[in-house]
């Protein structure tokens, strides 16, 4: 080992007042690091409001604030209950309601999947899998959350939609599926948050105190009842927040949605028809010329913003539950 | 109360049901675990499949894949731009986020108060990682791609990125320097060291392996996402790109030109840039996972 103290401040002199000044110099730039990600999340504020407005309003905030004229181009009557979307038109038509639809019927699809699933699976690696099984099952889930969402896409449009979906919506329902489908949307979200319920529900199952299972079996219960009775209740809190996670990110989910379910703005209650989501929607407007101060532009944050307030009540319930979870059992 | 249980506490259980309750519940959740497994069965034989029926039936040589740039003729699309703008969007993004998410995730162990601050820019740090990924592109777009004036350039697509990987890396970074325990940090203290001395060569090079961990898992996130570069304007670009400065395809933005294409060549070109993509994730995998196994041991 090299003697680095032997060249080193030591505590000669008034070097020692240096270090104190060039400790805080370092404590200042590293606390200017960690406020960047405050900085991000004001920005992404500010941005989505500031060119919101001029969706809404026909100016910025920042225009509005120095004197630009303010009109009303699109009520928030007509955003949010209007059902024809159609805002680059020749005759346009602001109202969200067919993408909202489209989102939230993708998600509450997906939720069909992965809820029931993904809480299977948990119970299962929580309660009976044996350690070799958990750790080959759980590498193998680990992966398909790991796969990105435009091959998902490609798996929807390559094969769930022609091959599952096709074959089953001409014999049994007579109808001829196109290369989008609503059905498709659900499945493939709902495949690829199944690991997210999954991980987060078998953690919490797993901090389930085991006292709790040796009560209920020195009673006679079956493993079934403590599986269902005991250790899904006790966890119950921490197994909701891997829910409202999932509902998030199906919600804010773009390329998966956007190669399965398609272009088409409409509320359907048939699963064969395409519908398009918000991200859809930003997605097909992205693909076009969308310049600065063009409708199209404007309606990008107009709806990223609607989606962004989505997701965020969406994470700031999962904060809470993840939260009253940490206090029943630390 | 009820007080049946007294005198003859088993008479209304009926033990064969009780078995077979719990063998068909037993069934109903392996069968859902394995659900998941099968469909990540499905979907990787798919791929391969499209990708060897892209070699087979329709003529797609690996050599022209991985020597021609993007194009909107389908027998001449190759895949070299759109490799070359990943690689250099992986390049950019760690170098945007690596030092910055570092440094954050110092300040927040080592140096921070516990105080009103620092619990908002923890709390901060959860919501971050829960935006849709899209969202970023729209900060991108609207406060770098037309804000600043950069246009849509391969260094705003890197903001982007750094941007929405950052969060992966503080909180890794964070539980790789949890894990150096304090006996190194108070020997280092004994010696006389400074704060900062102790962090930059104590704490620091024991927790590096973790760190590099941390970081090559959240670029291997990053150089699948595709939502951010869309909303940047990474659609279209045939061209290759050459530096920060030029308009950009990457690999996901192209396999989705590709996927998104009727014609069963574009199709099956996209498979093959899945194959691309997917063993690029997977050798990142491996070397984050190596060295993991490899450091874990030390401390």
């Amino acid at each position: 080992m090299r003697t680095e103290t032997d060249s080193g401040p030591g505590i000669t002199g008034g070097v020692a007042r240096d270090d104190i000044e060039s400790n805080r110099r370092i404590r200042r730039v590293l606390f200017g690091c960690a406020s960047i990600t405050v900085l991000t999340t004001l920005a992404i504020f500010f941005v989505l409001f500031d060119n919101a407005a001029s969706y809404f309003f026909g100016a910025r905030i920042t225009e509005i604030l120095t004197g630009a004229s303010v009109e009303q181009l699109v009520t928030f009557t007509e955003f949010f209950t209007g059902t024809r979307w159609a805002p680059t038109h020749a005759t346009p038509a602001h109202g969200a309601l067919p993408i909202i639809f489209g989102t939230l019927a993708i998600t509450v699809g997906a939720a069909f999947v992965s809820i029931p699933i993904g809480t299977a699976t948990a119970i299962y690696l929580s309660e009976y899998a044996s350690p070799e099984v958990r750790a080959k099952l759980k590498p193998t889930l680990e992966i398909l959350a790991g796969i990105p969402t435009i091959v998902y896409g490609y798996f929807a449009i390559a094969f769930i939609n022609p091959v599952i979906l096709g074959p089953i919506a001409s014999r049994l329902f007579g109808i001829n599926i196109g290369r989008y489908s609503m059905l498709s949307g659900m499945l493939v979200v709902g495949i690829m948050t199944i690991p997210m319920v999954s991980s987060i529900s078998e953690d919490a199952m797993s901090a389930v105190p085991d006292e709790l299972r040796n009560g209920a079996y020195a009673l006679g219960a079956t493993k079934y009842d403590v599986s269902t009775r005991i250790v899904l209740p006790a966890s119950i809190s921490g197994v909701f927040a891997s829910y409202i996670l999932a509902v998030s990110r199906a919600i804010g989910e773009t390329m998966a949605v956007t190669l399965a379910a398609g272009f088409n703005a409409n509320i359907t209650a048939n699963p064969f028809d395409e519908v398009m989501t918000m991200t859809a929607y930003m997605v097909s407007q992205a693909r076009g010329t969308s310049a600065v101060g063009t409708v199209e532009y404007q309606s990008l944050f107009a709806v990223g913003l609607l989606l962004f307030l989505m997701t965020l009540s969406m994470n700031l319930l999962n904060d809470r539950f993840k939260r009253r979870f940490q206090e029943e059992y630390r | 109360m009820s007080t049946q249980t007294d005198d003859t506490p088993f008479t209304g259980i009926d033990l064969d049901w009780e078995h077979r309750k719990n063998r068909i519940f037993l069934g109903i959740i392996v069968a859902a675990s394995m659900f998941g497994v099968v469909m990540l069965a499905l979907l990787l034989l798919d791929v391969a499949t499209d990708f060897y029926r892209g070699q087979t039936e329709f003529g797609i040589s690996l050599v022209d894949f991985f020597t021609r740039d993007g194009s909107r003729r389908e027998e001449l699309a190759g895949f070299r731009g759109a490799i070359v703008a990943s690689i250099m969007l992986m390049l950019f993004t760690a170098i945007l986020a690596f030092f910055v998410g570092v440094g954050s995730a110092i300040y927040l162990e080592e140096y921070a108060p516990d105080n009103r601050i620092t619990r908002l820019i923890e709390a901060n740090l959860a919501n971050l990682a829960g935006v849709p990924s899209i969202v970023y592109g729209l900060l991108a777009l609207a406060a770098f791609v037309n804000g600043v004036g950069m246009g849509p350039i391969l260094l705003a697509g890197a903001i982007a990125l750094a941007l929405l990987v950052m969060p992966i890396i503080i909180v890794s970074t964070q539980e790789a320097l949890r894990a150096v325990p304090d006996g190194m940090r108070n020997g280092s203290y004994a010696t006389g060291a400074t704060k900062w001395q102790t962090i930059r060569q104590v704490v620091l090079p024991a927790a590096m392996p973790g760190i590099m961990t941390g970081t090559i898992l959240a670029l291997a996130r990053a150089i699948g996402e595709t939502a951010p570069l869309i909303m940047v304007g990474a659609l279209f670009t045939n061209r290759i790109a050459l530096g920060p400065f030029d308009r950009f395809s990457a690999m996901p933005t192209q396999i989705y030109n590709w996927a998104a294409e009727p014609s069963q060549h574009f199709i099956h070109l996209a498979a093959t840039g899945i194959v691309v993509l997917l063993t690029f994730m997977f050798v990142m995998n491996g070397i984050a996972i190596y060295l993991r196994n490899k450091y874990e041991r030390d401390l």
